[in-house]
């Protein structure tokens, strides 16, 4: 029963973020260039958050900041799960050699950090929103392939996999028949989690100023900018903290709750 | 054990070269041109030519590599593109804020969390459980750099007991201060750490309170603390120590944005420095150190796990 109510907790905070997104993409309080706003203004009723050091919306800020968490966290997740999900498969399937080969540079690419290797491409394409979602995505492709090749090879073994093939089913209807149904559940969950890191992780980036350039900036660009006025504007240090931690803390909780659903032996206890 | 061990310690070194050519090539399929940070704007043709010879990047790539790992076998690092001096007795000097941050971090996050999660695990239907299980699910989504600027803006800014960043340029010698300039990072990394740990020493340990070894030694008259110590212990240290393997790998390497918020002169701030300006011989250097330190950990934990748990010493060496 306590599950269920992570799991909805999870639902209603992705939920929130997700809305805030999806309005700002029609309106927002103030045009997301205008500096007309006094700096640093505290909260009131002309801004309702305040404003920032060149007298922009804070709220306004915050809700393109809502729009590229999630495009940043859809796309390294669709480009991850693309990308690593094909690698696991041919690795699950291949013979000893590629597999045992594939596996190694699995094991160094996960051996460089998400945050060092999405450096390296930002370097190299130039800071933006593309580059963020490419970094991450790629970072990301290795975590999942390493987790699809697993649980392939682990349906793989089964029996019934055996029988399909002594019956002469094809691998192809194999692929689509048994191994996908069969790891899309844990392959999901993983993939919400991922979702957290990749918003973290463009964070950082966008922290560290190699994130998508202003206006459109990213909360951990605020957050970077509103260091440095932390004692005189607080809630410009402290809004977008919370909300990145709102995003994350919903999808973790969603995909606790998913895990729950996907795998009934793990209900109960845990 | 003996066997292994060499088996081990040549698959480390095995992927630490390959990690070096991974390094190397990535390296240069990044566009720019780091002739570019010698030269002013409008520099002429010729100029860049020179350039490129004095840095040597107009060499094949294969004499590059070879010269790198030249430099590497003798411990050398080259000189930076940049500034012409050599990039390794930088790397060391830096190291010298890094490591400290990193273990002190470490250690504060396994003093804290091991008790926590393991309570977490022995009480799990209590508020204390839940409250564990919250308290670590939100330390999870914060990011680090956030906490970081929190602390800064409390205990820096508002009550002015420690410093709100930086380093003492003469380093450990005037201790105290280097003491104090590492306070808030310590705990801002160890805070992050230990939320994640307390959730795998929870587990750990709730799969061997269930366990029905542990049952039966209860069963023939042990104590608790006795039939954990005996039964409990070792196999709940398993998992925790490959995670904590993981986990001070990342904490190194996590660093670099820790580093900036607190304007450390560390190995992070480096790295960042040398990946705007080209300087490939900096991010080389600062990336196979990072490598080492993390493949050595992970060395190191295999390792452990084996004196821990006599099962895995025999049977496939993985």
């Amino acid at each position: 029963m306590r599950r269920r109510v992570f799991l909805v907790t999870g639902i209603v905070l992705v939920a929130l973020v997700l809305a805030v997104a999806l309005v700002s993409l029609f309106w927002t309080p103030f045009p997301a260039a205008d500096t007309t706003g006094g700096r640093l203004e505290g909260p009131g009723a002309h801004h309702l958050l305040g404003t920032d050091k060149l007298g922009r919306d804070l709220l306004t800020r915050l809700m393109i900041g809502a729009r590229i968490a999630v495009a940043v966290g859809l796309g390294a997740v669709a480009l991850g799960a693309v990308l690593g999900g094909l690698a696991g498969l041919l690795a699950g399937f291949a013979n000893r050699w590629l597999d045992d080969t594939l596996a190694a540079l699995l094991d160094i690419l996960i051996a460089f950090p998400t945050l060092l290797l999405a450096m390296l491409v930002v370097a190299a394409r130039g800071a933006s929103l593309a580059s963020a979602i490419v970094a991450i995505g790629l970072a990301m492709s290795a975590i999942v392939a390493r987790l699809t090749r697993v649980l392939v090879k682990r349906v793989l073994a089964m029996d019934y996999v055996t029988a399909a093939r002594t019956s002469g089913v094809s691998w192809p209807r194999i692929v689509t028949a048994h191994v996908l149904p069969n790891i899309w559940p844990t392959l999901a969950v993983n993939l919400a989690l991922q979702f957290g890191l990749a918003v973290l992780a463009e964070a950082s980036l966008s922290y560290l100023g190699l994130g998508p350039p202003p206006p459109n900036a990213s909360w951990g660009r605020l957050l970077q900018e509103a260091q440095s006025t932390v004692l005189t504007a607080p809630t410009g240090a402290i809004a977008p903290g919370v909300l990145l931690v709102v995003l994350v803390v919903g999808v973790n909780l969603l995909a606790d709750g998913l895990r729950d659903v996907a795998d009934p032996t793990r209900r109960g206890h845990r | 054990m003996t066997r292994y061990l060499v088996r081990r310690a040549a698959l480390l070194v095995g992927t630490l070269l390959l990690a070096s050519v991974v390094l190397f090539l990535l390296l240069r399929l990044l566009p720019g041109d780091p002739a570019n940070a010698l030269l002013s704007v409008g520099a002429t043709p010729d100029q860049v030519a020179a350039a490129r010879h004095q840095i040597g990047t107009d060499r094949p790539l294969p004499a590059q590599f070879g010269h790198w790992l030249s430099q590497l076998a003798t411990l050398h690092f080259g000189d930076s593109f940049v500034s012409s001096l050599p990039v390794g007795p930088e790397i060391v000097s830096r190291l010298s804020v890094t490591v400290p941050l990193t273990l002190a971090a470490f250690v504060l996050a396994v003093v804290v969390a091991v008790p926590v999660g393991f309570l977490a695990a022995h009480r799990a239907h209590t508020w204390y459980g839940a409250l564990a299980g919250l308290v670590s699910q939100l330390g999870i989504a914060v990011p680090a750099f956030w906490l970081g600027l929190l602390l800064v803006w409390v205990f820096a800014l508002n009550l002015r007991v420690l410093p709100a960043g930086g380093f003492p340029p003469d380093g450990w010698s005037s201790f105290p201060d280097a003491f104090r300039a590492l306070v808030l990072p310590v705990v801002t990394v160890a805070v992050v750490m230990a939320a994640s740990l307390i959730r795998y020493v929870r587990s750990a340990t709730l799969d061997v309170l269930g366990s029905d070894h542990l049952r039966t030694a209860r069963a023939l008259g042990s104590s608790f603390p006795g039939a954990m110590w005996r039964h409990g212990v070792r196999n709940a240290a398993v998992p925790v120590v490959s995670v904590l393997g993981i986990e001070l790998a990342t904490t190194f390497l996590g660093a670099v944005v820790i580093e900036s918020v607190f304007a450390l002169p560390g190995l992070g701030s480096m790295l960042v420095r040398g990946i705007a300006q080209h300087d490939y011989p900096v991010i080389q250097g600062v990336l196979f150190v990072s490598t080492l330190a993390v493949l050595v950990v992970g060395f190191l934990a295999d390792i452990a796990q084996r004196l821990i748990d006599p099962r895995l010493r025999g049977g496939i060496a993985r």
